[in-house]
Parts: structure tokens; sequence; C-alpha cells
């Protein structure tokens, strides 16, 4: 295909009338909103403060294919002398196609091993560690390639589940700006130079027994680490270990502290929970919540109205929106701060002592009522969870409620905790930081991690660190630390290397390599043995060793194999502990110790990331570009405020403001969230790195600059000043905006709406609540005969029930179908070309506390796909299986197949967005998919090379496939299974079952498109008390 | 005012504009005619390789079966390139000295891959398998030509899509049973030699012509519909 179709386009376009730049967009008026939301015709649904404000741009938004478009000439040449040069090349190009095909060599192997079937992929079984607790994963291995990483379907904190930060970690292998060589004061040394230099250092510690010898890492979970660190400081037993990452659990282990006397971890069985309050407790999104794949599934079982299944309702008091909260059924904003005078109360309440009169406002009062009575009324099946970054007495509060319930034992477990090193992280650092600034630390050894960057800004990390004489930094990329430390050694990806840990049951994978490290990485365990007896040893011996000495290691190879093969070793599951928690844990825990702002001040709350977590993942494109579920920011964090404070304060989106706490200053760009509590404002963690990859520099603000060890999670008496100034804030909220109210008026176009949902009570009154009003036109109201699809005829039913938003899918996607990453200004224009998005709705005329609801997006593979008429080349086409597929080879770019959608599922490939130059990432990419272009059309096939490997198993055995032999990308990782795809002719196939249900609905039915994606209408489960307190 | 044309300018005006569109029709002509050409597909063209092997020699001269070597031709869609420990497996023992085997022994010695010449080579942008046309019935020879006649190997076929779409349209013209598709000396049933098949149910039948047999291996080995085979989906994705 010729490279320049895209430009000719470009210009045609540009030749019409040019859309005002970014800086000139319309501002936003919040009193339209709020006139509009006021007023009657408000819409039920929608997906941003734009849409509400109504305003000339947002209808351009609504209207035009790319809003953006016409305006982005950005080639330095001309517009004319372009055409010229256009002119010349446009002639030639039509000689291309009669080049002859290049010269390729053909490489085999000189032995081969013996299991490899070249052209078929193979797959390992080992696990992600991730703050605190690993994910097991299962990778895809073309040609001894890492490719794409899926759940382990064989274990039950997976499932086959992936969270997006699992999905994203094969480009974060693959990452170019990876850190590469082993430096000392920034210049290259070798691993042998390392040895021997830190031996002196070491001799000398043996006389001290290690009294300045200190390790820091991040938290662990692995045994063999564990056992390694602890040899060494039995050889030296002045030496300390420490361990830290900035969003820990320091809350959870002090409240089980006071509640039980130890540290156990909370294990919370959804699955046997009819009732959940969730306080700031973040289980359904998966960024920072223990065991998130496993507690998203439990509860969504509960949601998907099956037949004898009661449906559980949720609770959640939160302090900023978030996925947790959209899929309440009762939702009550509250300062962060609020919260643990709420858990009190609510203690209270449940236990029968009376509550505290008046304090709080009605809505909080009757909210804890209706709350407590229903605990009550599920004891044993009720479970209160407690928020991780919550104060150490909301958690101390949860226990003992979910003492006094029953419900410990039946609906949360207590285990050991599953970290090696448990303890109160951010209380131990500041030992470290002192002795640092005592200078009694000759030695400091830190094993991943980035203090530096994200120790509270009390301790002034960047200033310990230079006391230390010999500093030694693993880790992934060149950071803010490395930069400060010494020595910097490379560190192994997880895929390149050989350790273990622990997932959140407790149960221990074995990580194994799926590559040889690329740039020489080494692991912890060969940065501990260098300091050591045994500094030459690799960590494959030293893992076997670890689990040789172990019981129940019996037959040792048969053992090693089992494990590796299932992707855990068979019994390490912790046992449940049988303990309660003391009565008055709640009420004796302490208050928490943080200044709470005033009555009237300004809060802060410190969040990770819901992409990039607390910045190990500021330079994976994947996720800097990846939607976040509730503002649909990307490669930015943002002031996060209330529609009212914004009102109050004057303030809009994009305009740069000065946060300054307890002195400390940091400049960042203003988002309005709907939902957000009134005098909260939500910094997340993770950007504003100094020292980081190409991809991440540049991108937002440090909150940590901000954040103390006092105060970790939320701080008061914060102040907001306005600058003056504008940034740039690439939302995707109001892109691809579906215009389902076009030719309509009236009633009618209030009834096309793409989000349906009912309580339990309407949906039980009229369960065919998804199609009124909807019009489902006839299939013989056609002059022409309808196909008949005779062999498999594929089709998607998503359930919104089960979505939670956690762009899981998205990722999933990309990974599998090679889609490039475009940049900040390119999403802004509205280019991003994720083929699956997650739209997210707000619902209702509260802009304090609306509904929220997802709909994943994929391509509705319509019967009557409008793209394909259109198309004047015919490179998108139907298949005999239903599917609207594009041929890339075909496509010449005029885009008039996206500008005919109805849904805005296809994305144009405007620039040349793939890396075709970076060796590491050919490496990375699906062999199975071709790698775009620019000038081309892309979208959802619902992954035809899984389709076309599944159809050619099964012809090669002559039969039919089977029903969930296909899985697409996004249904294998969802954590909830909100994706079901197959063969609607099999009336027995899942879907089929699916979409022959009463909430089955179509977006746009009545355009007549016969979308294939069809969606299972939501129901929720409110509190009739409440519900009637709402109405009166 | 005298005539500014003569009146000859009519004659040359009429071959201009004739010629000019004969010139543009040859030009046509002459550009799809270089299209098809073996220069550009690469047909009866054997390029150089490190080692001559001879498919002629090793296929029929000793007889070995093609998955010797393509071990996963039944299995994947690639069929795979022997590892010079396939080439090793004889010539440790026979040719031990043989000059042009040196590149050979010289891989095994420094644990370097041989570099071969790719003769059958597809655009990126088609997703071709293998096992799936053997397991139809459709042999090596069809697509790769008389490969046990080929002392350097050539490419037969211009791999082109029309070739493909010719075979897509009406596989029946060229389904052989399962059980001959590495045959080599295959010949296509003709009533002077037929063809028996095993069909299922285990009636044994004999086929005259190609097109009955093609027919009746078409529904016995459950191959797509026509409308399935020749939709773009089943090799561009």
């Amino acid at each position: 295909m010729s490279d320049h179709h895209d430009e000719l386009i470009q210009i045609t376009a540009g030749g019409g009338k040019l859309a005002p730049p970014a800086a000139e967009k319309p501002r936003l008026e919040l009193k339209d909103v709020q006139a509009r939301l006021a007023s009657a015709q408000g819409p039920r649904y929608w997906r941003s403060l734009e849409e509400l404000s109504n305003s000339e741009g947002f209808s351009e938004m609504l209207e035009r294919e790319f809003p953006n478009q016409a305006g982005s000439w950005l080639d330095p040449v001309g517009r004319r002398g372009f055409l010229k040069l256009m002119g010349a090349s446009l002639a030639l190009a039509g000689l291309t196609a009669c080049t002859k095909m290049p010269e390729e060599a053909i490489v085999p192997y000189v032995k081969q091993p013996e299991d490899l079937v070249p052209g078929k992929p193979k797959f390992y079984a080992t696990a992600m560690p991730f703050a605190g607790a690993a994910t097991p994963v299962l990778v895809e291995s073309n040609m001894y390639r890492p490719t794409k990483v899926e759940g382990n379907p064989q274990h039950p904190m997976s499932m086959g589940a992936a969270d997006p930060f699992a999905q994203a970690s094969i480009l974060g292998l693959y990452d170019p700006d990876r850190s590469q060589t082993l430096s000392y004061l920034g210049e290259t040394r070798t691993w042998g130079n390392f040895l021997g230099a830190i031996r002196a250092p070491m001799n000398a510690q043996k006389g001290m027994q290690g009294a300045g010898l200190r390790f820091l890492t991040e938290t662990s979970t692995s045994p063999s680490l564990a056992a390694q660190i602890g040899a060494l400081l039995k050889a030296y037993p002045q030496a300390k270990w420490y361990s830290y990452d900035p969003v820990n659990r320091d809350a959870a282990r002090a409240g089980s502290k006071a509640a039980f006397g130890q540290y156990v971890d909370a294990h919370y069985h959804l699955e046997a929970a009819d009732v959940v309050l969730s306080l700031d407790a973040d289980f359904l999104s998966g960024a920072q919540f223990p065991g998130f794949l496993r507690c998203s599934r439990d509860f969504m079982a509960r949601r998907k109205m099956e037949q004898g299944v009661k449906m559980n309702r949720l609770y959640v008091v939160e302090s900023t929106p978030s996925t947790t909260g959209a899929k309440a059924d009762h939702r009550l904003p509250l300062r962060a701060s609020d919260i643990e005078t709420f858990a009190r109360d609510l203690s209270a309440a449940v236990t029968g002592t009376p509550a505290a009169a008046g304090a709080g406002g009605d809505a909080r009062a009757q909210f804890i009522a209706a709350v407590a009575r229903d605990l009550q009324q599920s004891r044993g099946a009720s479970v209160v969870i407690p928020g991780e970054l919550q104060t150490a007495a909301v958690h101390a509060l949860a226990h003992s409620i979910n003492q006094a319930l029953g419900n410990a034992g039946k609906t949360v477990m207590y285990t050991e905790p599953v970290e090696v090193n448990p303890g109160e992280q951010t209380a131990r650092l500041r030992e470290l930081v002192d002795d640092l600034n005592a200078n009694k630390v000759n030695i400091l050894v830190m094993l991943g991690g980035n203090p530096v960057y994200n120790a509270p800004a009390d301790f002034n990390f960047e200033q310990a660190i230079r006391k230390v004489e010999v500093s030694v930094h693993l880790s992934l990329y060149h950071d803010e630390t490395s930069r400060l430390s010494q020595w910097h050694i490379p560190e192994a990806h997880y895929l390149e290397s050989w350790s273990d840990a622990r997932a959140q049951d407790g149960s221990v994978t074995i990580i194994q390599p799926l590559i040889e490290p690329l740039y020489q990485g080494k692991t912890a365990h060969e940065v501990v043995g260098a300091f050591s007896d045994q500094p030459g040893v690799n960590s494959y011996d030293l893992l076997q060793a670890y689990w040789k000495a172990q019981p129940g290691a019996g037959d040792f190879d048969g053992f090693w194999r089992r494990s590796l093969h299932d992707g855990f070793v068979s019994s390490t599951v912790l046992p449940f502990k049988n303990i309660s928690a003391k009565a008055d844990s709640g009420s004796a825990s302490p208050a928490n110790g943080a200044p709470a702002a005033a009555a009237g001040g300004l809060e802060i709350i410190f969040r990770p990331d819901p992409t990039i977590y607390d910045g190990r993942f500021n330079n994976n494109g994947w996720l800097q570009e990846l939607p976040k579920p509730l503002t649909k920011l990307t490669w930015d964090n943002a002031v996060l405020i209330s529609p009212a404070l914004a009102s109050a304060r004057k303030l809009e989106n994009r305009d740069v403001v000065e946060v300054e706490l307890q002195g400390r200053k940091v400049k960042g760009a203003i988002f309005i969230l709907p939902g957000q509590a009134e005098n909260s404002v939500t910094l997340h963690l993770g950007y504003g790195r100094t020292k980081t990859g190409r991809t991440g520099a540049n991108t937002g603000f440090s909150a940590y600059t901000l954040r103390t060890s006092a105060a970790p999670y939320f701080a008061g008496d914060a102040t907001l000043a306005k600058t003056g100034d504008e940034y740039l804030l690439a939302s995707t909220q109001s892109h691809n905006l579906i215009d389902n109210k076009r030719s309509l008026t009236g009633e009618e176009a209030e009834h096309r709406d793409l989000i349906r949902v009912a309580s339990v009570e309407e949906f039980e009154k009229n369960p065919g609540f998804a199609h009124e009003h909807s019009e489902e036109i006839p299939r013989d109201l056609t002059l022409y005969p309808n196909y008949e699809y005779t062999e498999n005829k594929w089709g998607m039913a998503i359930d919104l029930n089960s979505c939670v938003g956690c762009n899981a899918c998205v990722v999933a996607c990309q990974s599998e179908n090679n889609i490039a990453v475009v940049g900040k200004e390119q999403v802004d224009l509205g280019r991003a070309l994720h083929w699956i998005r997650v739209d997210t709705y707000f619902e209702g005329h509260d802009l304090a506390n609306p509904a929220t609801h997802f709909q994943p997006l994929p391509c509705m593979q319509c019967e009557n796909a409008p793209c394909e008429p259109v198309c004047p080349v015919g490179a998108t086409v139907h298949t005999t299986e239903g599917l609207n597929t594009m041929v890339y080879n075909r496509c010449v770019g005029t885009r008039y197949c996206s500008n005919n959608c109805p849904y805005k599922v296809r994305h144009f490939n405007f620039l040349l967005y793939s890396d075709y130059e970076t060796p590491s990432l050919k490496l990375m990419r699906n062999p199975e998919v071709t790698v775009r272009s620019r000038g081309v059309m892309e979208k959802c096939t619902y992954c035809l090379q899984r389709i076309t490997a599944g159809r050619i198993a099964s012809e090669k055995e002559n039969r039919p496939v089977r029903d969930g032999e296909i899985v697409t990308a996004c249904q294998q990782t969802c954590p909830t299974s909100a994706i079901t795809f197959g063969n609607m002719n099999d009336p027995e196939s899942k879907v089929s079952k699916l979409k022959a249900g009463a909430r089955n609905y179509s977006l746009l039915a009545d355009v007549n498109t016969r979308p294939r994606t069809t969606y299972i209408a939501g129901v929720r489960n409110p509190n009739p008390e409440l519900e009637a307190a709402a109405k009166a | 005012m005298a005539q500014i044309f003569h009146p000859s300018t009519n004659t040359l005006s009429r071959l201009s504009i004739y010629g000019v569109l004969f010139a543009l029709l040859g030009l046509g002509y002459i550009t799809d005619d270089i299209n098809r050409s073996s220069y550009v597909t690469g047909v009866g063209i054997a390029p150089e390789q490190p080692v001559p092997f001879s498919h002629q020699h090793h296929a029929a001269g000793l007889g070995l079966d093609c998955r010797y070597c393509h071990t996963s031709v039944e299995t994947s869609s690639f069929a795979g390139i022997p590892p010079t420990k396939t080439c090793m497996n004889c010539h440790a023992q026979i040719w031990t000295n043989a000059p042009l085997l040196e590149p050979v022994r010289a891989s095994w010695r420094d644990d370097k891959s041989l570099q071969w010449t790719r003769v059958h080579n597809l655009p990126d942008f088609v997703y071709f398998n293998h096992s799936i046309h053997l397991n139809k019935g459709i042999g090596c020879a069809s697509c790769h030509g008389p490969v046990d006649r080929m002392p350097l190997t050539y490419q037969a076929k211009s791999l082109q899509m029309e070739w493909c779409l010719e075979c897509h349209r009406q596989p029946e013209k060229y389904l052989r049973p399962r059980d001959k598709v590495f045959d080599m000396q295959y010949q296509q049933p003709t009533s002077g030699s037929p063809v028996k098949v095993m069909l299922s149910g285990g009636v044994e039948k004999e086929f005259t012509s190609q097109m009955e047999l093609g027919s009746a291996l078409h529904k016995e080995y459950n191959i797509r519909s026509y409308h399935a085979m020749i939709g773009c989906d089943t090799c561009h994705r």
C-alpha cells in the first residue's frame, strides 16, 4: 500500500473549515451545565460536563468524525509545497506495485529444541510480582519471544484473568529505555568490577557485625529471597532489612495489630456476601487492592442475575470517585478524613450503642441507619471492607464490625501476611533515614524501588542517600534513585528472571524466565548473593536449593516440573487463622494522627494512579495512553476537584493551579470530576518524574512533593491558587461520542439511550425494560433477501452489570492486536487507536453524586454494516461468519467508512505510529497480526487471528468449533467475565443463551445495523429504604 | 489570413491521438506482462544458496519423505526448515569431506545458522497455513511443483493472489486423497488410471475424473463453502 494517501486526505480535510486550535476550545461554563441538568430536557446519561454545557464545540465533537483533525497541519513543509511534491510522488507511486519482492533469508536452528513447533506459540506459567502480591500469569511465547501475558486459568487468584498492569508488562520487558548497563558514578562497569569493589567494604562490615549494612527492598513476597536475606542477616547480625513501597499497607498492618494484636491479612470471600460495604476500599479497580482479580470475579458472580443466585448489594463510602463507587448501589461521597468518623458511627449503630446524634447531615445519618440495618439483617453474609489507603482506625473498626456481625470466618478470613517482611513500612523507613543522616550506614543496597522519587517528602531521602559510603541500586530503569547511587545495576525483568512469589492467597508461584535477560540484567537474588560468601551464585541454583530444602518437595524433579507447569506450588496457600478481633478494637484504636482539614478547609487525597500506579509504569506507553476509568485522562495526572468547588473557586478544566500543603507546593492542571467529595482534591501519584525514559518524560506533576509520612493518603488544609496558565489535558471523555439523538426529537430521542439499567424491583416487574421504546426492525422488512449465515455466526454479548471499567480489555486488545501508541497531542486530536474502549457514562442530575456506568465498546460487527457500502475500494468486507473485516493492504484511507459508522469504533492510523525501527519492539509484536502502517483504517475484528486458529484446529479434526474454544483477547482477560463470545448458530452456546435473555439489547437498534455485539442491560439492587428517602 | 495549419496536420493529429491511445494501452499491457513475468514473480528462478541442495537427489533419489526435514508441515502454519542437525544426521557419516558441504559442517562446528535464501516468499500481509491445506487434501506438488525433479529449488507457481484464488474458487480441480498429499508421483485420475479412495462409512470408490473426485473429497473433507474460501479474511487480517 502506498504511504502517500493519508497526506492527501489530510489536505482535503484541511481545505474545509478549520477547527479552532486546541488552545481555543470553547471553555466550559458550569452555570450552563447546572441549568441544563435542572431543566427537564437534560439527558439522563452523559459522558462529560462539556456535553451538558451543550456548547458549539461539543456538537462539533458529536457530529464530526475527527473533530480536531483539520487544524492539525503538523508538517513543516507548507501545504502548497507539499501538494507540489505530492503531484510528482503520486505519479511515481503507481509504479511501486511493479517492484520485485525483496530477497529474504530464512535462518533455521543449528539444533532445534525438541519441543518447538515453529509457528505454534507455547505457554509458560509464571507470576508478576506487584505491589505486595504476585499476579499469576500465563505467558505466550512465539519462538521463545514472550508476546502476550494472560492470567493463569489454573490459579485460583487469577482464574484466567489479568489486570492492565500484567497485560502491559510485556511492553515493559521490551522497553528500549530500560537501563542497559551497569554503572559506577555514571561510568560503565562490569558485574565483575562490582563484585570486586564491594569486597573491601564488606570485609570491613564483618568486623562490625554488619552494623553499617542496610537492605531496602520493595514489598516482597518471595520466600527464597527472604531466606537468602535472612541468612545474610544471620551472618551480619547488626545489618537491617527494610521494605518500602510508597503505596503500602501500613494502615492495614496497624489496624490488624490494634484488632488482633498481630499482623494478619484479611481476605474477602465476596461470593458469600449478600451485603458489602466499602469504606473507601477500591476493591473493584485493581490499582491498589490486593487480590483484585478474585475479589471482582467473586463479587460479580452475585450480579449475573442467574437463577437461584441472590443479588448482592454494595454500599460505598468514598472520598474520590472510583470504579468501585461506580458499581455501588448506594454511594456516599465523604471527605477521606470523615470516613473514620463514619466508621465509628456505623460501628456504634451496628453494635447497638446509640449513634452520636447530629453527626453529619441527614443524608449521612439515614445512610448509616440503613446500612447498619442491612448489615444486621445479613449477619454472617455481609462484609465491611476498609480501604487500604484509609487509617489504621478504619481497619480496626472494620475488623470489629465484621466480628460483631459474625462475618469473620465466613466472608472475611484472616491469614498470616503474604509479604515476607511485614511491618509498618513508613515508620521503618524513617529509622533508615535517621541512620543515614546519623552516618551510621556504610553500605545501602536498594533492590528495586525508587525512594528518592517516592519516599515521603519530609524524609528528604535525596539528601540522606548522599551520606552513605557505598550505595547500590538495582532497578529496571536508570531513575532518580540510580542517579544518586554510586552503583546502578540493571534489573532483570520478571519475564527474564528465576524467582518465586506469593499471590494474595499465599500460594507460591515459581517465577520462570521466558527469555534470557535482554541487557544482562541481574535479579535481586544475584545482587544479595553478591554480598554473601558465594558472590557468583545464580538465581536458578539458589531457587532450586531453597525449594529442595523445603518439606514436601519429595521427588524434587517431579515437584519442580509440576510446580512450573501449574504455575503454583501445591499446598502453599496460607491457612486461615481462627482469631477474633478485640471487641473494643474499633473504639480503642488511635485516632488518625494526620491533621484533618478544618470544616471548610480543603483536603488533599493522594491515590496511586489508575494506570501508571505509583510511577513504576511511568515509561509504559500502553498504560500512559490508557484512559483512566473516570476522567478518561491520558498521559497526565490532574488536580481533581468537585464541580461545586470549581464553581466556588471559578476554576475550569485545564486551569493551572498551585496546590500548597504545609509550605510544600506543586503546580497542576484542574480537572473537574463529578462525584468528587466537595472539599476534597485528589492528586494521583506516579507522574512528574525527573529521570525516566522517553515515554514518561514531561508527563504530569509529582504529587509526592506534597506527601509526608504523617499524612500519606490524605492531608488537611491545603490551598489552591490559580496561576492563570493553562495546560493541555488529553481526556478522551468526549471522543468518539455516539450521536443517539440525531433525526429524533422530543421524547423519542430520550428513549434511545445507549445505557439501559433498572432496579431489581423494576426488572422483576418488567423483565423487558431494555426493549421499551427501542424499535428493532423486523428482519423481513427489506427488499433484498437476507444473507443466511449457515456456518459459524460469531457474536458477542457484554454484560453491563459485570463490567467494572478496569480497562484490562483495552490493554489486552492493544497487546494482542499490535495497536500503536499515538502520544498525548494525537490523543487530544481524537486519534487514539484503541480498538475497544470503555465509555463512562454518568447518570442523573446530581453533579455531586451521579450514578456511573461503564460500557466497553468494540466493533459492533453489524450485519448491515454502514461502513461497507461506502468503501470505494472494497477494503472493508463482510465474511460468511458475519465479521466485518478490514483488508489493510487494500485500504487507501478515504475514511468514508469511519464517517459512516454510527458507533465510532473505526480508528484511522493518521501518522506512522508503529515503531518499525526499534529492534526490541519488533520482538514484542504478535506475529499473527499485521503491524499497520499509516494511512489505513483499523478496527476490531473479534480477534480474527484467534478465530482462524480455532477454526483451523477444529477443521483438522473434522468437527465444529466447540463453545468456548475461541476466546477474544478482551474476553480472556476480563476479571468479571463480562464479555462472552461465541457462535450464535449454536443454540447451546453461552452467547446464544445470553442473547436470548430478556435484558439483551442492541445499541441504536432502530438504525437497523443489526449489531452482533449486544449488551445485557444493568440491574441495580438499591435498598428500598434509602431509595424511598431519596425520592422523598 | 493564411491557414495556420497545413492539411497534413489533420493526419498528424489523428496519428498522435490514436498513437497516444495505443501507447497507453501498450504500456498497460507491458506493465501487466512485466508484473506477471518471472522477473517479478521469481517463477523458475533458482536463487543462489549457501549449499546447492538438491531436492531431486534427496527426495526422488534417496526417497526421503518431505516430513523428514519439513517436520511441522502437518501441524503448523509453517512447514519448518531443517536445522543443521538434520543435515548432520547423515552427513556426519557420508560425504564428510565434500567441499560443497563445508558450509553445513561450518554451521555445525561454529554453532551458527545456515542462511538460506527464501524461495517461496509471500507478502507479510498474507497469512498462509500449511497444515490446513495438507489436511484438506492439497498436495505439496500442487503449489510447489515437481520438487522431486528440482536439482536446485525454484518457485514453480507465481504465488500471486489470482493464482491462490484460482484454487480457492474451485478446489475440486486440485483435491487429492489425504494419503496422497506427499506423493510426488501422484497423477490426477483419468479413465486410464483411476484413483481409489476410501470414503467415510468404509466404502471404497474409484474415480476416473478429477472433478468427480474433487467433488467427493470436497464433501468428505468438509471443505468450507465457495464464499468462505474466497473471503478476504481467509488470508488477510
